[in-house]
């Protein structure tokens, strides 16, 4: 039996290299359909290699309503029809609508668990030889899963002809894992195979060189545990990756959250409460400018996020700016006071967008480049989140920048190092508060044009990630965005590592209690601001 | 005696007149009164104002540290809510076989989380006399561990409120875990009685409004002794002039962290008066914008004047449950002016205003200006 399916896949390769004519495969379509017609297995079994031998273009679609119980005979008549999805009958061999043919006069072609892998086998080997190269791909992926030996001729054949690499070393792959599970193969070819697998380094190779392992002996064995312990050591650091990139990612949001908070603690040393809002802010930014995208230019919506950059740090920015002068200016030096009357400032702003939006979730769609992923070595990266990473680290440059090279930043880090003495040198204070106070909610604000793209756009997002910007701040240490940009990532890793040991709530409590402990030893985080350290 | 009643000033005597007088009246009102009399309160008002006088306990306790010893705490929600919790535990256990499932010992969360046997936490806690030890333990331990630390560290100012609203977020999440044995998100509810009497009958409600006037006297009495005495008088000496206080030899520490834990305790009973009287105590009590709140019921009475506070508290509450019902968008709205305005142009609170109109006590001096000016004058920014 195993004889005359390779013999068939290798005619089916023959036909398929060496160039038949149209003649010829309908003639041998209409042989095989024939052994569908005689109601006994071991005719379907060789109808359907015959089939797959054929060549015939409509091979897979018959093979395909074999496989789904829609292939149906007519004894008398020795005619094959097709019942396609709509429950039409459908001819066979031409594809034509069956007219005057009666469902009452057909029976379905019976399977049986040997024929449904004879089925398997040959839509593997039909597809392995496809023309669309992602076809070509999932193919050579199910022959390594099934591991079926009937599919070797066409395996060796697609192999010989595959010209892409990354297919190529699939089908290698599925080779190797036929082979190296047969007993009866030359030992070296078998190492090889083992070889080719252990490359591979993915959870279905373990698995696979488990069985081999469990199941063989001698040099074979030792090769398989080898390779397992190789691909074990593989899988664990890929996962380090993995968590890794996730903290980094959690941290990057953090640090964008965090950042413009860090700029009006460092500066004024208040807290603002209503932090958290002008990052919803931005989040609702970003959803009226996608929807009047939508509306009146929908080719624009590609570039809804750079144009809701920019207008988020403008609205946030002026919203901070109005905020210091109307109310924070009149609290200065009373910095507890003014906590109280941001909360205030922030239960406002939140009822407002609620009134006005709605207290439900917005839409806020994602263009086509922050959407879909791609493999890095053994992990999936998320295109989202790879640019919100590279946002928060441009985000963070240019805001070094500006404090490095302006006169404005020389200005504002002048009256974080000595309020005083910096205005004793003519430094308008009260001006750098309100700019730096604009800046630090315009950073927000993009902050949540980022969010926006992750989150959920509520009159809550703000709520959610104050309380660990905050953290973030403290433990950072104030007046040094460095410090903030260590503990983001510090707390973001940390977060992701802890998680799959404690869970996602006991890692945060956990996380919370060390930066409750961390504040007693270091009360002004991990990069304090030296100077002239006077007891408040 | 008559030297400790004098420390007692005219403000707090009129307000403990006042709980005494309600703890009194209201139960007759409530209990005695025919239903269809004018002076018939109703029970469900009982139970709400008996809601507001543990918020003013718990107000009270928040302004003994805030106002008195400049402590801004924004986690006395967990203190509260843990007090809440040991009271709640208690008459989680006097169901006994009533519940759903009728387990004589496992609460019936616990028999539907699988629970084999009572969790250590919870032993002990059919004895109400174990119950009322651990409300005023748990809290109080907590906040002495949680003192201990940042005050000998000087952890001050905005540092100690953001590590306070950490501890109340982590208790928060810890809380809504099912592992932990507490109710998970649903917390404790379907209460049936307290010490043998059903919680729900109106004659019990009465009795509690009236335990929980009297503890809030005698609370307003307690604190208003401790904070004439000198004892007091160090922690406002801390509240305006930290640094000064430690120069001249105090052990700033050590004063703080005292006050700091007898306010827990009080929140803890506030808390435990609570449960019984709303009949359900879940985590989101310990939601940090709780704790907020009550810092404006303290903020809107007027800090550092005691019975302020505890007036604040009823009264920011009453305009919640009536906002709420009429006019739910604007509850937020009014609340956040509350908050913007009262700090702007209310430093001294409703209490410090009536003060002012009248003049016949002169109002206290401002202690925040000055600790903003000694703030301005000799710290640099960064270590404020």
């Amino acid at each position: 039996m195993r004889v005359r399916t390779i013999t068939a896949l290798l005619a089916l390769v023959l036909c398929l290299f060496g160039g038949s004519t149209t003649t010829t495969s309908a003639q041998s379509l209409d042989d095989a359909l024939a052994g569908f017609t005689t109601d006994e297995y071991s005719d379907t079994d060789k109808a359907i290699t015959d089939l797959a031998a054929s060549g015939n273009p409509r091979a897979v679609e018959i093979i395909d309503a074999l496989q789904d119980g829609r292939l149906y005979f007519n004894a008398d008549a020795k005619k094959v029809y097709i019942k396609d999805k709509s429950d039409t009958l459908r001819d066979a061999a031409t594809g034509a609508p069956a007219s005057g043919v009666s469902a009452d006069d057909l029976s379905a072609v019976r399977l049986n668990n040997r024929l449904r892998r004879t089925v398997d086998a040959a839509i593997g080997g039909l597809t392995l030889l496809s023309d669309d190269p992602g076809k070509r791909f999932d193919a050579a992926q199910s022959v390594f899963k099934s591991r079926e030996e009937s599919a070797l001729p066409t395996l060796e054949a697609a192999i010989a002809k595959e010209s892409d690499p990354r297919i190529k070393r699939a089908l290698n792959e599925a080779r190797a894992a036929i082979l190296a599970g047969k007993a009866d193969v030359a030992e070296n070819v078998r190492l090889g195979a083992i070889d080719t697998i252990r490359g591979r380094g993915d959870q279905d190779a373990l698995g696979l060189l488990s069985g081999i392992a469990a199941s063989s002996e001698g040099p074979v064995r030792n090769a398989a545990q080898a390779g397992m312990s190789a691909i074990q050591a593989k899988i664990a650091l890929w996962n380090n990756l993995q968590n890794v990139w996730y903290g980094l990612s959690l941290g990057s949001v953090l640090l964008l959250a965090a950042i413009g908070l860090a700029i009006t603690f460092g500066v004024m040393g208040i807290i603002n409460m209503a932090h958290g809002e002008m990052v919803m802010l931005g989040a609702y930014t970003t959803f009226v400018v996608q929807e009047y995208i939508r509306s009146h230019n929908p080719a624009w919506f590609g570039m809804s996020l750079f144009i809701a950059i920019p207008l988020a740090f403008v609205v946030t920015g002026l919203i901070g700016v109005a905020i210091e002068r109307s109310i924070i200016r009149f609290l200065y030096g009373r910095p507890l006071e003014t906590l109280l009357a941001t909360f205030g400032l922030s239960l406002i702003l939140q009822q407002a967008v609620r009134t006005i939006f709605g207290a439900n979730n917005r839409e806020v769609g994602a263009p086509a480049f922050m959407s879909g992923t791609f493999d890095f070595g053994g992990i999936a990266i998320t295109y989202g989140r790879m640019w919100i990473i590279a946002f928060a680290i441009i985000v963070f440059i240019a805001l070094q920048l500006v404090l490095r090279l302006t006169p404005f930043g020389l200005r504002m880090r002048a009256v974080t190092q000595n309020r005083r003495m910096a205005s004793a040198m003519g430094i308008d204070t009260n001006r750098i508060d309100a700019l730096a106070f604009g800046l630090g909610s315009g950073i927000a604000g993009m902050a949540g044009v980022a969010l926006s793209q992750i989150d959920n756009v509520s009159p809550n997002l703000g709520q959610s990630y104050i309380i660990d910007s905050f953290m973030v701040v403290v433990f950072g240490g104030v007046g040094n965005l460095w410090g903030t940009l260590v503990a983001a990532m510090t707390l973001g890793v940390a977060n992701k590592f802890l998680e799959p040991f404690a869970g996602a709530v006991l890692g945060k409590i956990v996380l919370l209690i060390f930066i409750i402990l961390f504040i007693q030893k270091r009360p002004r985080g991990l990069f304090a601001l030296k100077g002239r350290a006077v007891e408040a | 005696m008559s030297q400790l009643l004098s420390r007692v000033d005219l403000r707090a005597r009129i307000a403990i007149l006042a709980l005494i007088a309600v703890a009194i009246v209201v139960p007759v009102l409530a209990l005695a009164t025919p239903v269809r009399s004018t002076f018939h309160v109703p029970p469900y008002l009982v139970a709400l104002f008996g809601k507001y006088l543990c918020f003013a306990l718990l107000s009270v306790a928040l302004d003994l540290v805030w106002g008195y010893c400049g402590i801004l705490s924004l986690g006395h929600g967990a203190f509260f809510a843990l007090g809440g919790y040991a009271m709640g535990m208690y008459l989680m256990r006097q169901i006994g076989t009533r519940g759903v499932y009728a387990d004589p010992i496992l609460p019936d969360f616990m028999v539907f989380l699988n629970y084999k046997a009572l969790p250590l936490t919870w032993w002990g806690f059919n004895h109400f006399p174990y119950a009322l030890l651990m409300i005023v333990l748990v809290p109080g331990v907590l906040a002495f561990a949680f003192g201990w630390l940042a005050f000998r560290s000087r952890v001050t100012g905005v540092y100690l409120s953001i590590i306070t609203q950490a501890m109340t977020y982590a208790l928060l999440l810890a809380f809504f875990r099912n592992d932990m044995g507490f109710g998970g998100n649903n917390g404790l509810t379907d209460f049936k009685d307290i010490l043998g009497f059903n919680v729900q009958a109106d004659a019990t409600r009465a009795i509690l409004f009236a335990i929980t006037a009297i503890v809030l006297a005698v609370t307003v009495i307690v604190a208003q002794l401790i904070v004439t005495s000198k004892f007091g008088k160090v922690l406002i000496a801390i509240r305006d002039a930290e640094s000064r206080t430690r120069f001249i030899g105090y052990r700033v520490e050590n004063y703080k962290l005292a006050v700091f834990t007898l306010s827990a305790v009080i929140a803890g009973i506030a808390g435990a008066l609570y449960v019984p009287q709303v009949g359900i105590i879940n985590p989101s009590e310990f939601s940090p914008a709780n704790s907020i709140e009550a810092v404006i019921w303290v903020a809107i009475g007027g800090r550092g004047t005691l019975v302020g506070a505890a007036l604040g508290a009823v009264i920011v509450n009453m305009g919640k449950t009536y906002f709420t019902s009429a006019l739910p968008e604007y509850w937020l709205f009014a609340l956040g002016l509350l908050f913007i305005l009262v700090t702007l142009f209310l430093p001294q609170g409703i209490v410090g205003l009536i003060s002012r109109r009248r003049t016949i006590p002169p109002a206290p001096k401002g202690s925040d200006v000055e600790e903003g000016k000694i703030d301005q004058s000799d710290v640099p920014a960064a270590a404020r």
